[in-house]
């Protein structure tokens, strides 16, 4: 069998794209916080307006004059991620992550001149990444230094942790970790895979590949049963601080782990996919009509990710 | 008011107005649900011909009466030399030619375009007939007619009946005394004898009647005469009686020309008068048909439609109206089904542009366009251009391909491959951009994916925006637009899974 049925995805209270993009995105997200998270130096505003921590903003380049004085700021880093403000997808972020002479290197090791970076820039400026093809700004960002407790579990990239934040509750987590065949890139239908990781401890339950379960890594071997991802007690406010930032009833919060700084929010989204049913192994459904069904949904930050852990958390159902 | 029961509302609101529009037009107006059907719409000649006699002309014929049952396209009138008029003032309808002077062989034409209704409703009432004078009827005929009266009625239930049995003695004279009698009685009214002597007889029982006279509308007859019916009138209808067989009812395919009146042809200063009558039936488009009447009856629907635009701008909207059958596809495909597809609605150009170069011609050119302009792009990307600059240049290398398909395909003989030009081009050089980002980013596969995501929602959008039915329902019945927005409406309310979802999320299921 290929396929499954309606009603055993309903069982095991599976969310649909269809059923998100109506129940859910349209009816809790108000288009006119979209930029916010549309537009990642807006989110960096808002986010240090909340003094949650993000990486740190080296330059930005708004005007195509500007991308030759690029060189100018870029001299000063060695490490550093350019990225348009306005992407979508992870589309159009370059990560550098050292210098070989002249050349740029890539988390892969693959050397880019610096006319590379100035054409990725202008590309960026002329909207190529973005929404509907829309001028956009290129941001150039600190690189993070990702936890080395990680090392074992990534593929030349940056692994990040994805939360789903409904109405400031967070209602399921996960992490998404680079592997050869994403290129270092943490996007799960290029082949990154995803852990499902439990409220409660920070702890992966499940992981999966190309929408199919794995138990290692593909390239490193290691055991994600092994994984367990530090600093989880601030992981969990910070991604729902994201509520209050964005005033978006339904949102996903990129987060990574920075081995000075600790957690730090590296983008928020107004459309989170749906992989992350099948990273933990279970429906959103049930969570998500849990919350729409509280009486009293008006709580302090603390205490919304208390009650998620308590409700959602895999330790606290055994 | 919750969005949810707007949604349903206003999609029923939709919906119905839709059918209700279009069944509207199907039974009132006549529209034709299916393509290609035909109505027979019958031409029919009156020539009279009479020798003018050097003196002023005033001819006189009866027209058609306005019969509910033929709706009349067009009449019009041949006669080179002669004044026209119309005298309404009697019963009947009567045309009037006029001349101060004419001599010899004189020839006038009345031509008559009608619609012929299959369905026939019973003849409306009207005034009983006005009694006809049969006072120079000698004594042996009436009292045969009397007796024939009394004969009958013992026989009959009313005037039907009474008709009826006379028709039957009428074909079996030798039964009857006083029919054989009528019989041999010299006749020389205008009327054919059998008709001269029912309107005797049905005058003498005190019945009203009076004669109808028609054709049987049958394609290719010249020199046609007009039949002779007898019309009784049974309160409140009239009811025709053929005094041959005694059939009663209008028959099939017959057009009443004349009902009561006095005469058919009237001729003064002119001798040797005649009228004879050819019919051609044509078949017509049942929708141009209804379009014509429409126009003529001013119905709304028709008048202010888009039948009154320019030809031209007709065949651009016959285009137009099929996008909306693109879009429901595109609908379907991606929120049931759950297709990618490169650009929302990049399947209905490419399927619109199948529609100008056939399919596989169609499909072979935008391969053969994208996969070119990929491997320019992609060499385009080394060159450092500024994005703007290098999608123009990728227009420009598409219209040049497109310049050297068509110059080569038309030096091989393939007159199909000059069509390309209906592909949008710039539409297309975006397409190879995304493409070629899409390939540096996601890889192959995922160009793949959404390229041939997007030819298989163009190839059914085509095939549904070909089909002959829709192509006929679309552009002949417009207001099927609402329909189909309240049905895209409804699609939008719809939460369930996606059956691409079935499969992705299928592993899961299965763990547990």
């Amino acid at each position: 069998m290929f396929f499954t049925t309606p009603a055993k995805l309903h069982a095991h209270g599976m969310l649909g794209m269809n059923r998100r993009n109506v129940s859910y995105i349209s009816r809790y997200n108000d288009r006119r916080y979209y930029p916010l998270v549309d537009n990642k130096l807006k989110t960096k505003q808002v986010a240090e307006k909340a003094e949650a921590s993000t990486p740190k903003l080296l330059g930005v380049v708004e005007h195509q004059y500007q991308v030759n004085t690029l060189s100018h700021i870029l001299e000063l880093y060695s490490e550093f991620v350019v990225k348009p403000a306005q992407g979508s997808q992870g589309k159009g972020i370059l990560v550098i992550t050292g210098r070989d002479g002249d050349y740029y290197l890539k988390p892969s090791g693959e050397r880019v001149s610096e006319a590379d970076v100035m054409r990725h820039s202008s590309n960026i400026l002329s909207g190529l990444y973005s929404l509907g093809g829309k001028p956009d700004v290129a941001m150039v960002e600190s690189l993070v230094h990702f936890d080395s407790v990680f090392d074992d579990f990534s593929y030349e990239g940056v692994p990040d942790i994805r939360v789903i934040v409904f109405k400031g509750f967070p209602v399921m987590a996960m992490m998404r970790v680079s592997t050869k065949a994403s290129d270092g890139k943490a996007n799960l239908h290029q082949g990154a895979v995803g852990v499902g990781i439990d409220l409660a401890t920070g702890k992966a339950l499940h992981a999966v590949q190309y929408d199919r379960p794995v138990s290692h890594h593909p390239d490193t071997g290691a055991h994600f049963a092994d994984l367990a991802v530090p600093h989880w007690d601030r992981i969990l406010p910070l991604a729902a601080s994201g509520y209050e930032m964005t005033q978006l009833g339904y949102l996903g919060a990129d987060i990574v782990l920075d081995v000075n700084q600790g957690p730090m929010i590296l983008e928020l989204n107004a459309r989170p996919g749906l992989a992350v049913q099948i990273a933990n192994g279970t429906g959103l459904l049930p969570r998500l009509q849990a919350i729409e069904a509280l009486r009293h949904p008006d709580m302090s930050t603390d205490d919304r990710v208390a009650y998620a852990i308590e409700q959602f958390g895999n330790t606290a159902k055994q | 008011m919750s969005a949810r029961v707007q949604v349903y509302l206003l999609a029923f609101i939709c919906i119905s107005l839709g059918l209700g529009l279009t069944a509207y037009k199907k039974i009132e107006l006549g529209f034709p649900l299916l393509p290609g059907e035909q109505r027979s719409v019958w031409t029919v000649e009156a020539k009279v011909v009479f020798n003018a006699e050097d003196k002023p002309v005033k001819v006189s014929l009866a027209l058609p009466d306005s019969d509910p049952n033929d709706i009349v396209i067009s009449q019009d009138f041949a006669s080179p030399g002669y004044g026209f008029g119309w005298d309404s003032e009697g019963v009947q309808r009567r045309a009037e030619w006029a001349r101060r002077n004419a001599t010899g062989p004189q020839t006038l034409f009345y031509r008559l375009q009608l619609f012929h209704a299959p369905v026939r409703t019973p003849l409306e009432a009207s005034t009983p007939p006005e009694v006809i004078d049969f006072s120079h009827l000698d004594e042996s005929t009436r009292i045969a007619a009397d007796s024939l009266v009394t004969h009958i009625t013992e026989r009959s239930a009313d005037a039907k009946s009474f008709a009826n049995e006379l028709v039957r003695l009428l074909n079996n004279p030798q039964s009857n005394m006083d029919m054989s009698l009528l019989l041999n009685t010299e006749n020389n009214s205008s009327m054919g004898q059998k008709v001269a002597i029912m309107m005797v007889v049905l005058n003498r029982a005190k019945i009203p009647a009076r004669i109808a006279r028609g054709l049987h509308l049958e394609d290719g007859r010249k020199r046609q005469t007009l039949t002779e019916l007898i019309e009784l009138y049974a309160d409140p209808h009239w009811i025709l009686l053929d005094p041959e067989t005694g059939d009663t009812g209008t028959p099939d395919n017959f057009l009443l020309w004349q009902r009561g009146g006095v005469s058919l042809l009237d001729v003064e200063g002119g001798s040797n008068s005649r009228v004879t009558f050819s019919i051609i039936e044509n078949s017509r488009p049942a929708k141009a048909l209804a379009v014509a009447l429409g126009e003529d009856t001013k119905a709304a629907l028709v008048d202010f439609s888009i039948y009154s635009l320019p030809t031209e701008i007709q065949n651009t909207f016959k285009h137009i109206l099929l996008i909306p059958i693109g879009a429901l596809v595109v609908v379907l495909l991606r929120i049931l089904v759950g297709i990618k597809t490169s650009g929302t609605f990049m399947p209905i150009l490419i399927a619109l542009a199948l529609i100008q170069t056939t399919l596989f011609v169609g499909l072979a050119i935008f391969l053969t366009i994208v996969s070119v302009g990929l491997w320019i792009r992609s060499y385009l990307s080394h060159l450092n251009l500024l994005l703007v600059a290098r999608i123009s240049s990728v227009v420009i290398v598409v219209i040049i391909i497109m310049a050297i398909m068509s110059v080569l395909s038309n030096k091989l003989g393939l007159s199909q491959a000059l069509t390309v030009t209906f592909f949008p081009m710039i539409i297309l050089a975006w397409t190879i951009e995304r493409m070629s980002i899409l390939w540096e980013e996601d890889g192959p596969k995922e160009v793949l994916i959404q390229g041939g995501g997007s030819l298989l929602v163009a190839v059914m959008a085509y095939l549904a925006m070909t089909n002959t039915l829709v192509e006929h329902l679309t552009f002949n019945f417009p207001e099927l637009l609402l329909v189909l927005l309240g049905i895209i409406m409804l699609i939008g309310q719809y939460t369930g899974y996606r059956l691409t979802e079935l499969r992705r999320f299928q592993a899961m299921v299965k763990e547990h």
